[in-house]
C-alpha cells in the first residue's frame, strides 16, 4: 500500500470526512491504486521540461470591470437544505 | 515592556480592491446592500461555472507593487488554498502561492518613538491576489450561523511584510503608511471600520542579543490602529510573562477583544495549515509585459512622502504642516483646490490642521463630506487677509460656515459682519472709550501695559467685534501718548 491508513484518516479530516472501519479499509485500497497510477509519470525524465502552469497554451485571459445584474436570491438560496433570513444557514461556527 | 526583551513583529495586511465587479464575475462589489443579492453562480460556487479574471484587479495589484518598490512578477499564476469552511462554498480560495504578482519591496516610514520621530525602512516580502470570503453571522436567538455570500470573491490583496517592526509604534508607521499609500493609489477605499483594509500581526519575542526568533503566534483581523497598537502590548507582555515563569510560547492562531483588551487562543485547529495548494486549472497564467509595466508606473499618482517635499519647497511650509496636509489624499486634494482660489498656503493649512480638523473630529466626518467647500474656505481667508473683517469675526463665521454650508460673504452681508476701517467712525468709539475710562488712562501712564489691553478690549465690545484691531492699537497709542 502506498498510502496508509493513517494518511486517509488524516485527509478525511481535513473534508470533514467521517468513515468507518470498512469505508477506511477500501479508501486506503483504492487511493493507493490511483497513487500508484499516477506515480508511473515520475519514471519519465522531466529535465528539461517547463513546469506547467495551464495545460492549454493560453494566458492572459481577462474580462472588463463593468457590473451586470446579479441572481435573484431566491435562484442562489435554492438549493439551501436550510435558510432563515435571506441567509443559508449552518450549524454553530462563530466562536 | 521589559527592557530585557526584544519584539519581532510581522503584518499580513489584506486590502479589498475598489473595482466595481468581483474579482470572477460580473456581480457587484458595493457595500451594505441585502444578504445575497450580489450573487451569482460563479462567486457561490456552483459547479461547472467558469472563473474569468478581472483585468482591473491585476492593475491595481501591479499599482500597489510598484508604488512600495517591489518587483513585479513578468509571469505569475493563481493557485487554490484548500480549506473547508462555511465562508467557503467552494471549499477552496482562489490565492496565489509560488508566484506571486510582486515580491522584495520596501517602504520608508516614520515612526512616532516614545524619545522622538526616527524613520526606518520596512521590507515587504510579497503582494498577491485573491478573493475575499463570505459573512458569517452568528444568530444568538436559533443559535445558527447565518452566510451572507455578498462578500464572496470581492478582490483582495495581501501585503506580507518582512519581520522587521521592533514595537507598536513601528506598526502603527508601517500600517499608516501603507494605508495612506493604497489611499493615493486609488486602489482600495481602506474602511478599517467596514474591513476593507485589516490586517493579521505575527509577533514572537526574545532575549536581547538573541538571534534565533522565538516561536511566533498569529492575531487575526485587527481592523483599527489602536487595536494594533493594543494587540502587540497585551501579545508581547504575555509572552514574555510566559517565557519568565517557564512556559512555552505555541504557535497558534489567536483572536483579540480591542474593548477587553484581552487575546485568546481560537480553538485549536492543528491541521488547518495544510491547505494543499495546487495550480487553480480553471485560470490562465498572467503574463505582464514590460509596456504593462512601464505604462502603470508612468501613470502612478504623486506619492504622499514626494508631495509632504513638494509642499515644503514651493509652499514653504514647515515639515510637520506638510505631513499633516499629505498624510491623507483627500485631505491634500482639499488643501491644493483651497489654494488655487487664494494664494495663502500657511494661513490656509492652518485653517485646515486647526479648525477644520477639530469641526470634523467633533462630527466624526471625513473632509469629502465637510460641509465647507475649498472655494468658501478660500473666501474666507481672502475676506481675512484682505481686511474684511476681523480675525474674530473670521472664526465666527467659520462656525456659521461648518454649521449652515453658506458662503462667507453671505453670512458677513446677512449678519453685518464687515470689519469697520472707516478712521472717523473708529476715531469716535476710541475717544468715547478714553473719556469713560479715566482710571484706565492713568493706569496706563504709569506704566501698566495692560490697561491698553483693557481698553482695546473695550472697543472691540462697543462695535461687537468688528473694529479693525490695528487701527484701533494705533489710534488709542496715538491719543493715549500725547493726553
Ligand atoms: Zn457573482
Amino acid at each position: 500500500m502506498s498510502v496508509s491508513k493513517e494518511e486517509v484518516k488524516y485527509i478525511a479530516r481535513l473534508s470533514k470526512l467521517y468513515l468507518t472501519e470498512e469505508e477506511l479499509e477500501k479508501n486506503t485500497h483504492d487511493l493507493s491504486s490511483i497513487i500508484d497510477f499516477a506515480n508511473e509519470l515520475s519514471s519519465i525524465c522531466v529535465d528539461n521540461v517547463k513546469p506547467t502552469a495551464h495545460i492549454l497554451d493560453i494566458q492572459n485571459v481577462f474580462r472588463k470591470d463593468e457590473v451586470e445584474p446579479s441572481y435573484e436570491r431566491e435562484k442562489i438560496l435554492q438549493n439551501a437544505p436550510t435558510k432563515d433570513a435571506g441567509c443559508i444557514t449552518v450549524p454553530k461556527v462563530v466562536e | 515592556m521589559r527592557e530585557d526583551y526584544e519584539v519581532i513583529i510581522g503584518l499580513e495586511v489584506h486590502a479589498e480592491l475598489a473595482t466595481h465587479t468581483k474579482i470572477y464575475c460580473n456581480c457587484t462589489t458595493e457595500f451594505g446592500s441585502d444578504p445575497n443579492t450580489h450573487c451569482c453562480p460563479i462567486c457561490t460556487g456552483m459547479p461547472g461555472t467558469l472563473p474569468v479574471l478581472n483585468e482591473k484587479v491585476v492593475e491595481y495589484a501591479v499599482k500597489a507593487g510598484l508604488a512600495t518598490n517591489c518587483e513585479i512578477a513578468r509571469f505569475s499564476k493563481q493557485d487554490r488554498k484548500n480549506y473547508f469552511y462555511p465562508d467557503l462554498p467552494k471549499a477552496y480560495q482562489i490565492s496565489q502561492y509560488d508566484l506571486p504578482l510582486c515580491k522584495d519591496g520596501h517602504m520608508d516610514v516614520t515612526v512616532e518613538g516614545k524619545q522622538g520621530n526616527y524613520k526606518k525602512r520596512i521590507g515587504i516580502t510579497r503582494i498577491h491576489i485573491e478573493e475575499d470570503a463570505a459573512k458569517l453571522i452568528h444568530d444568538a436567538y436559533t443559535g445558527d450561523t447565518l452566510v451572507d455570500m455578498n462578500r464572496c470573491a470581492v478582490p483582495l490583496i495581501e501585503i506580507v511584510s518582512e519581520p522587521d517592526m521592533r514595537s507598536a509604534e513601528e506598526a502603527v508607521a508601517y500600517m499608516q503608511t501603507l494605508k495612506s499609500i493604497l489611499e493615493y493609489l486609488e486602489v482600495s477605499d481602506c474602511k478599517m471600520q467596514e474591513g476593507s483594509l485589516r490586517c493579521d500581526v505575527n509577533l514572537s519575542v526574545r532575549k536581547k542579543g538573541e538571534t534565533k526568533f522565538g516561536t511566533r503566534t498569529e492575531t487575526k483581523n485587527l481592523n483599527s490602529f489602536r487595536a494594533i497598537y493594543n494587540l502587540i502590548e497585551f501579545e508581547a507582555n504575555r509572552q514574555i510573562e510566559e517565557l519568565e515563569k517557564g512556559g512555552v510560547i505555541y504557535q497558534e492562531t489567536r483572536r483579540f477583544d480591542d474593548v477587553k483588551g484581552i487575546g485568546y487562543a481560537m480553538r485549536s485547529k492543528e491541521d488547518a495549515n495544510d491547505y494543499r495548494y495546487f495550480p487553480e486549472p480553471d485560470l490562465a497564467p498572467i503574463v505582464l509585459s514590460e509596456e504593462y509595466i512601464a505604462d502603470i508606473q508612468n501613470h502612478l499618482p504623486e506619492m504622499p512622502h514626494i508631495k509632504k517635499e513638494r509642499y515644503v519647497q514651493m509652499y514653504e511650509l514647515p515639515e510637520y504642516d506638510a505631513e499633516q496636509l499629505t498624510n491623507s489624499k483627500k485631505i491634500a486634494n482639499f488643501f491644493e483646490e483651497t489654494i488655487t482660489h487664494w494664494n495663502n498656503p500657511k494661513a490656509i493649512a492652518n485653517w485646515i490642521m486647526g479648525d477644520i480638523f477639530r469641526k470634523l473630529n467633533e462630527a466624526e466626518i471625513e473632509i469629502d463630506a465637510c460641509p465647507i467647500k475649498p472655494k468658501d474656505m478660500a473666501k474666507l481667508v481672502e475676506l481675512l487677509d484682505k481686511g474684511v473683517i476681523s480675525s474674530k469675526i473670521a472664526k465666527q463665521v467659520f462656525e456659521e460656515m461648518f454649521e449652515s454650508g453658506k458662503s462667507p460673504e453671505k453670512i458677513v452681508e446677512e449678519k453685518g459682519l464687515v470689519q469697520i476701517s472707516d478712521e472717523s467712525a473708529i476715531k469716535e468709539i476710541v475717544t468715547k472709550v478714553v473719556e469713560n475710562n479715566p482710571q484706565s488712562v492713568v493706569d496706563y501712564k504709569a506704566g501698566k501695559d495692560r490697561a491698553l489691553g483693557f481698553l482695546v478690549g473695550q472697543v472691540m465690545k462697543e462695535t461687537k467685534g468688528k473694529a479693525n484691531p490695528k487701527m484701533v492699537n494705533e489710534m488709542l497709542l496715538e491719543i493715549l501718548n500725547q493726553s
